[in-house]
């Protein structure tokens, strides 16, 4: 698990970093003096822990906890016993740490965010795959869930650690697995017909020996994957 | 009774590792003057909501050196200095002085 500091005092975030320290599945990839500086670099990186600090100056802990649009855990830390309950409003507000806080508490704490991130549903890092029923998919992309509906996604291309889904009117680039968003898609929609590439079965417009023409993209189709596509098709 | 700043929550922190020890008595020394000073100005040209940020970042340290009787003053005083009221100045900067002079004998 990596997680991050947001404290505006050095003696505090010294202290969780320390804390951290402790715990041999945690690194600390980065702290910050401002939630503003927090928020560029979560737009840019994933982490799976915020530890922040509710009494910064201009943007509080909890401003920042309002512009987060992914399900981070979030570790609250302060001196004020007040805010435990305002905190408990948010859902990705997994714990309250009181400064300064004892490694016995920070103990149970992660075991609690451990707890709560077992209990996430399992998939894909950016394939929600609790809306993957119905007709719609949620992508996640730079921390915004958008919704891709089934009959818009023409192909999607394997591209390294990400994937490149293809729709009517845009392309979205996804860090995901093609395996992990072929697991999620109906297969009575979707086929494989390529190690690195998957269609939507109802898009294709003609078929030639080794590639599919769907819209504009001709997509190869591999010797493995051919005799399943054959089988898919409604031929004369 | 007049508390004695102590480092039994950083001994517990720390153990043996001397490196987080040095960096955590460094960071306190520089730190805690800083938001002394910045405390004292805002005191002075009664920006008291401002002032109230201060203790409150001032509070943890105090937490920290183990000094609960002092921690209780803190809170009062934030909490009044929220409401635009600064009736523990004074005491409070004795408390203060007391963590300096402690701090420069560590």
């Amino acid at each position: 698990m990596n997680c991050i500091i947001v404290d505006d005092e050095a003696a505090a975030r010294v202290i969780v970093s320390q804390l951290c320290s402790k715990v041999p599945e945690l690194d600390v990839v980065e702290e910050f003096d401002n939630a503003i500086e927090a928020i560029k670099f979560l737009n840019q990186h994933e982490v799976d822990i915020i530890f922040l600090d509710i009494h910064m100056p201009g943007f509080t802990g909890i401003d920042f906890v309002q512009t987060l649009k992914n399900p981070t855990k979030i570790v609250m830390t302060t001196s004020d016993t007040d805010f435990a309950i305002a905190s408990y409003e948010y859902e990705a507000i997994v714990d309250y740490l009181v400064k300064p806080i004892t490694p016995e508490r920070f103990e149970k704490c992660i075991q609690k965010v451990k707890n709560s991130i077992a209990v996430r549903p399992q998939g894909g890092e950016n394939v929600d795959p609790e809306n993957t029923v119905g007709e719609d998919l949620y992508i996640n992309i730079d921390r915004r869930l958008i919704k891709l509906k089934y009959n818009e996604i023409l192909l999607i291309e394997a591209k390294g650690d990400y994937i490149n889904i293809k729709t009517e009117n845009k392309d979205y680039l996804v860090h995901t697995t093609l395996k992990k968003i072929h697991d999620k898609l109906p297969e009575e929609k979707f086929l494989q017909i390529h190690r690195s590439y998957i269609i939507n079965f109802s898009k294709i417009i003609d078929i030639e020996d080794n590639s599919v023409l769907i819209e504009k993209s001709v997509v190869p189709i591999s010797r493995s994957n051919r005799p399943e596509l054959m089988r898919r098709l409604n031929l004369l | 009774m007049k508390e004695v700043p102590n480092l039994k929550y950083l001994d517990e922190l720390a153990g043996n590792d001397e490196i987080f020890r040095k960096k955590f008595i460094g960071i306190l020394k520089e730190e805690f003057p800083r938001e002394v000073h910045q405390y004292v100005g805002n005191i002075k040209a009664s920006c008291f909501k401002e002032a109230s940020l201060d203790v409150h970042k001032i509070k943890h340290k105090i937490n920290v050196l183990g000094l609960n009787g002092t921690h209780q003053l803190a809170v009062v005083h934030e909490a009044e200095l929220r409401k635009g009221e600064n009736f523990h100045h004074d005491e409070f900067m004795m408390a203060l002085k007391g963590i300096e002079s402690y701090l420069k004998t560590i």
